[in-house]
């Protein structure tokens, strides 16, 4: 205020306080804060919570542990056997008509390679709409359009999948180099051969990675379909629990983990030698 | 025996008779897994006629029951939000111990082993054990999709700090830091942009896998949509479908936007 010029000292420009943000950014980020938590209050004191029911949790967690063990692996042959080998094939099945519909789709949203916006941008809106559908919900749809059982599994993780699986392929796609595409077809060859010679040299990693992707990704939720009727080691699952045979639910979660540990497995290794 | 190899090098584009004959392969199992899997020409026949019927019965949506649909949405935005503040706070520990290059490998072993567990067990099969042994509602859902996020984020964050600089832990630790002040220093500040993503992804994956739980009444819109699909209530199936396409678009153009900010 009344500081006399005088009373700038050399080497006052170091003694300076320095800051990491900004006012604005240090607004900013404490307005963030204040969101996360107002929200997460306005969550908890909300939430409907029974107080009785979270009294003797611990009590019936105990409860259901000792009723699972020991988990009566006599069950797994043949009734949990035949379900889980019904489940893979679900698993896979589902995976192979998920690529034969995504790849179609792929290319149609691959700007790249379909060149009517139009086309692009129905094809974006499928594969969204596959997307957000989860799989159970199309579990549900397609349990009330084949009837229960393992058609109505396998196709809801096909139409599940194709979301996924499109818009890696389609990214994919639309990374390729122009380079061979074009010199294709400058010698006269036809689309097919553009697209089998110039194209998917190019993506052939990509899809073989995703493809494994997705399938570790079936495997674990195919299990849980037959919850909802449509086939697969959910349906033994279910019928365990409603008869409150809490050791045939142990040896089937036993018998999922198993499962599930391999496939990841199975996937990190092909993954390593094909990449 | 040369010749022939000779002119199969001349020839462009030789035919490639492995991937034929793995086409084949696959082709062979579709059919023998459809049939194993009762999949037939005429069934899906009579599948099509049973969609049309269902798409005509979904036609109009019915929102008249509009307040059980809000109840129900709010109540899965609210386990979402708990489920991934309770899971992120559980997996910033365990992801430390996790990671191979910071802690010993006694205690990073069962840690990982732990994580591999919470991952593989979907989380509607979660669900289903906490509707059991906390009874029906919100809290159930909190509870396994809390587990989920564990085994989902505890992962990527312990592989996140896998990949750090030594170099800098190594500075702080040399100038007298404790264990607290080179974790807080050294490591996070590393990560912590990677680890904000992973947490944004977890709560758009949360929101979506919230809208489900209810199917095995572990609260949320989805025991609604369960319990109209039970009643053949289809139109009003359909107006919870919208919603929840709804919600989870308008989140992930939310996540889009913060992404692009941090960028």
């Amino acid at each position: 205020m009344s500081a006399p010029a005088a009373a700038i000292r050399p080497g006052d420009a170091l003694r300076r306080e320095w800051h990491r943000f900004t006012p604005q950014e240090r607004i900013g980020r404490w307005l963030v804060w204040l969101a996360i938590v107002a929200s997460l209050v306005w969550a908890v004191r909300t939430v409907e919570i029974i107080p009785e029911f979270l009294a003797d949790a611990p009590q019936q967690m105990a409860d259901l542990l000792v009723r699972m063990w020991p988990p009566d692996l006599a069950h797994y042959y043949p009734s949990v056997h035949d379900a889980l080998i019904e489940t893979l094939h679900i698993a896979t099945l589902g995976t192979v008509f998920s690529f034969a519909l995504a790849v179609p789709l792929a290319l149609m949203a691959a700007r790249n390679i379909c060149r009517i916006p139009a086309l692009n941008a129905l094809a974006q809106l499928l594969l969204v709409a596959s997307r957000s559908v989860n799989s159970l919900v199309w579990a549900l749809i397609f349990v009330a359009v084949f009837g229960p059982g393992a058609a109505a599994g396998t196709f809801a993780i096909a139409f599940r999948s194709v979301g996924f699986v499109g818009k890696l392929l389609a990214e994919a796609l639309e990374e390729t180099a122009p380079g061979p595409v074009e010199a294709l077809r400058a010698t006269g060859a036809p689309w097919g051969s553009v697209m089998l010679k110039g194209v998917w040299p190019q993506v052939q990693p990509a899809f073989w990675g995703i493809a494994l992707f997705r399938w570790d990704i079936n495997v674990r939720e195919s299990a849980v379909l037959g919850l909802v009727g449509a086939g697969g080691i959910g349906v033994v699952l279910d019928d365990a629990i409603n008869f409150f045979q809490w050791d045939r639910v142990a040896t089937v979660l036993l018998a999922i983990l198993a499962v599930v540990i391999i496939a990841e497995i199975l996937v990190t290794r092909i993954r390593a030698r094909l990449i | 025996m040369s010749a022939s190899a000779a002119t199969a090098a001349r020839r462009a584009f030789a035919p490639n008779w492995p991937a034929r004959l793995g086409l084949v392969a696959l082709g062979l199992y579709c059919v023998y897994a459809m049939g194993r899997l009762d999949i037939t020409g005429e069934r899906l026949v009579t599948g099509l006629g049973e969609a049309g019927r269902f798409l005509a019965r979904m036609w109009p949506p019915n929102f008249e029951r509009w307040e059980l649909l809000v109840e129900g949405l709010l109540e899965s935005i609210q386990i979402a939000l708990l489920s991934s503040a309770l899971g992120i706070l559980l997996s910033l520990p365990l992801g430390l111990m996790a990671a191979r290059n910071l802690s010993p490998a006694i205690v990073a072993a069962p840690t990982r082993a732990f994580v591999a567990v919470c991952r593989s067990l979907h989380y509607v099969i979660v669900a289903i054990l906490f509707v059991k042994a906390i009874g029906f509602g919100a809290l159930a859902g909190v509870a396994a999709l809390t587990v989920a996020s564990m085994g989902f984020v505890a992962k990527l964050f312990a592989e996140a700090i896998e990949e750090i600089s030594m170099k800098q832990v190594e500075a702080i630790r040399a100038t007298g830091a404790g264990p607290g002040g080179v974790l807080l220093y050294g490591v996070l500040p590393q990560v912590a942009s990677r680890f904000t993503g992973f947490c944004l992804y977890q709560l758009d994956s949360n929101l979506r896998n919230s809208t489900l739980v209810g199917i095995v009444g572990a609260g949320g819109i989805g025991g609604t949509l369960f319990a109209a699909f039970k009643r053949f209530d289809y139109d009003f199936v359909a107006a919870i479908l919208l919603s929840i396409i709804a919600l989870i678009f308008v989140a992930e153009v939310i996540s889009g936007r913060i992404r692009a900010a941090m960028r």
